[in-house]
């Protein structure tokens, strides 16, 4: 049984409520920062342990914060990308449901850490019925005096929001989500300036994940070196992963960076094996932007090695023969699953979803949504698979977002591990049910 | 109300409305616009005619075509008339791995209407929309603001001949039902 940090107190009755959450020692690390700390000395233990965006970049969160401008007298932020969209991924949701005090108290520990007064919580507006449980947290909060002034008897003061959003894939990208909290469309901005200089209202502004926010609370209570013990290499501490599709156990586990794919997949602590005793055929490991593997090279890496649950052990062979933890969305498919299919599906999604600013993505995703569709109803040609690899070649590092790269990346990996099942589909001229 | 009578907010949206606008710094008002447009939304039948933009952006005293661009750009919007129960299923892959293709067109059949489509008695509206976020309890539905996972063709069944005989509008801002999953 690996260890938990975020989900320690998930079966815990009433952990939801004020009581049952400080009983089992909630606010310790407000406690502890404002009490005994410095901005510098809390940023200095998230540096220490080694955590990294948990919302699919995996960029070192202590070094993000350390990017912060702080002009004096300008306003500074931080702002929670709630936005959970991402394919694949409901890790953030399960977080705000089951234990939401986890977050409210990551957020005034992390702000305390950026010296922001201001905070907001942005979430996807399909999570509506959260956000009446954050603002019922948020108020359980104030009145036991862990938000408002003086907070724990201290001269630090925050206020934390929550701002819902209303639908839009887009809106995870920190730029666009920075728009959408200003009251504009979700288009993304060109970066630089960063939001850590120029963020919103074009003040300096952090934007993290839930999850990574509420991996700051243990990391404070017990030190960064601590939380850097669990894991391997640059992978520290734990990780929410969402596990969907074939499974036998599809839900959301908190493991130890490190544990073996294979592991994962069929032990009955978590995945529980591939449902009706089917073979895997393919996964997507984190969330629907990240190269579909087959099952070879999921469970091993090129060279024969075990693949591990890791950011580097998933990204072994680069893109070749690997993939990225991305945001922990782990999507298993089993032996008769469509690959073609799936991408048609995701391309679809990308289509939908690109926000329009740049005619790669915009227009590049309509092409590739177009020629599966022509190859799943039975009337594609063989130079199509050609066709689809040129386009998404044409996307990928061509625009504002990721979102171009998101789009490209499942395309050429599907081609890259599958092309065979494209090369049947065209060849038998038979297609198949698409709705 | 959408009928050239005078369109207004209930006193209580208008106090909510006014905190909420509280909530963002001074001169940015704006920032309450998505928020704003929900409870629109919500209060006049469910959808955002170009009479109901225009009463917005007199509320948050910015320019219409502000309120327009934005209440286009996000998928939870309405921008025509919807039926009083508005269906959302989850269609992106692992919901449809596990059987959403299914689920629509069992809900297509039984309400003898396509995606994208409202029921002759402006009951039910169905749509089919990318990820939802509940992956790990596929396939689902949206209904409001509650979620109704693990769907089945006789669960299915069953909330349909619930919502029919509640006959009521469900928005995003009711409150959500208690949660089991």
């Amino acid at each position: 049984m690996g260890k938990k940090l975020l989900l320690k107190y998930d079966d815990v009755p009433g952990i939801c409520d004020y009581d049952v959450y400080r009983k089992n020692g909630g606010y310790a690390s407000v406690e502890k920062a404002v009490k005994t700390m410095t901005p510098e000395t809390v940023t200095e233990e998230v540096k220490k342990s080694g955590l990294r965006g948990r919302g699919g970049a995996g960029f070192p969160t202590g070094m993000k914060w350390s990017f912060l401008a702080k002009p004096p007298g300008v306003e500074r932020y931080l702002v929670c990308n709630a936005d959970e969209s991402e394919p694949g991924t409901f890790k953030d949701r399960y977080l705000m449901e089951r234990i939401p005090h986890l977050l409210i108290e990551g957020m005034i520990t992390s702000s305390f850490a950026l010296g922001a007064n201001t905070s907001y919580i942005y979430i996807r507006g399909e999570y509506y019925y959260i956000v009446h449980i954050l603002e019922k947290a948020i108020e359980e909060a104030y009145a036991h005096g862990w938000l408002g002034k003086n907070i724990a008897g201290s001269e630090y003061s925050h206020d934390i929001y929550v701002h819902v959003g209303a639908g839009a894939y887009i809106c995870g990208e920190e730029t666009a989500l920075l728009e959408s909290l200003e009251g504009k469309r979700g288009n993304p901005r060109i970066k630089p300036p960063f939001p850590a200089v120029a963020g919103l209202y074009g003040c300096p502004t952090v934007v993290n994940n839930v999850e990574t926010i509420a991996a700051v609370v243990p990391i404070i209570n017990d030190g960064g070196d601590e939380y850097a013990k669990i894991g391997i290499g640059k992978s520290t501490g734990t990780k929410l992963i969402s596990a969907s599709g074939h499974i036998n156990k599809p839900g959301v586990y908190e493991i130890e960076l490190g544990v073996p794919v294979e592991e994962f997949i069929y032990s009955e602590e978590y995945c529980g094996g591939i449902s009706g005793g089917k073979k895997l055929k393919a996964v997507v490991a984190g969330g629907s932007s990240v190269p579909i593997l087959p099952a070879d090279l999921i469970l091993k890496t090129a060279n024969g090695e075990p693949r591990l649950m890791t950011y580097e052990s998933l990204g072994d062979g680069g893109f070749e023969t690997g993939t990225m933890l991305g945001s922990g969305g782990f999507i298993v498919m089993d032996e008769t699953t469509s690959i073609v299919k799936n991408l048609w599906n995701f391309t679809r999604f990308y289509h939908h979803e690109s926000c329009g600013q740049c005619s790669p993505c915009r227009e590049g995703t309509g092409w590739m949504e177009k020629v599966l569709h022509r190859l799943l109803e039975g009337h594609g040609k063989k130079s199509d698979i050609d066709l689809l690899w040129d386009i998404q070649s044409k996307i990928e590092g061509k625009t504002i977002c990721p979102l171009g790269e998101a789009a490209a990346w499942p395309v050429a990996s599907a081609i890259r591990h599958f092309r065979k099942e494209f090369e049947e589909m065209v060849e038998s001229g038979e297609g198949v049910m698409v709705h | 109300m959408q009928n050239g009578t005078q369109i207004k907010f209930s006193d209580a949206s208008l106090a909510l409305i006014q905190r909420m606008i509280k909530r963002y710094p001074e001169g940015k008002h704006k920032s309450a616009l998505i928020p704003i447009l929900h409870i629109a939304q919500a209060e006049f039948d469910g959808w955002l005619s170009v009479e109901v933009m225009d009463y917005v952006a007199s509320v948050l005293n910015i320019q219409p075509v502000e309120v327009y661009e934005v209440a286009s750009f996000y998928s939870m919007f309405n921008l025509k008339p919807i039926g009083k129960c508005h269906i959302e299923v989850c269609r992106t892959s692992s919901c449809w791995l596990r059987g959403a293709e299914e689920i629509i067109n069992h809900l297509e059949n039984k309400l003898q209407i396509k995606v994208g489509e409202t029921t002759p008695d402006g009951m039910f509206t169905l749509k089919s929309v990318e990820c939802l976020g509940s992956c790990g309890t596929a396939p689902l539905m949206q209904v409001g603001p509650d979620y109704y996972e693990n769907l089945t063709f006789e669960k299915t069944d069953a909330l349909l001949q619930r919502f029919r005989s509640e006959g009521k509008r469900k928005t995003y801002l009711d409150k959500p039902e208690p949660r089991t999953a």
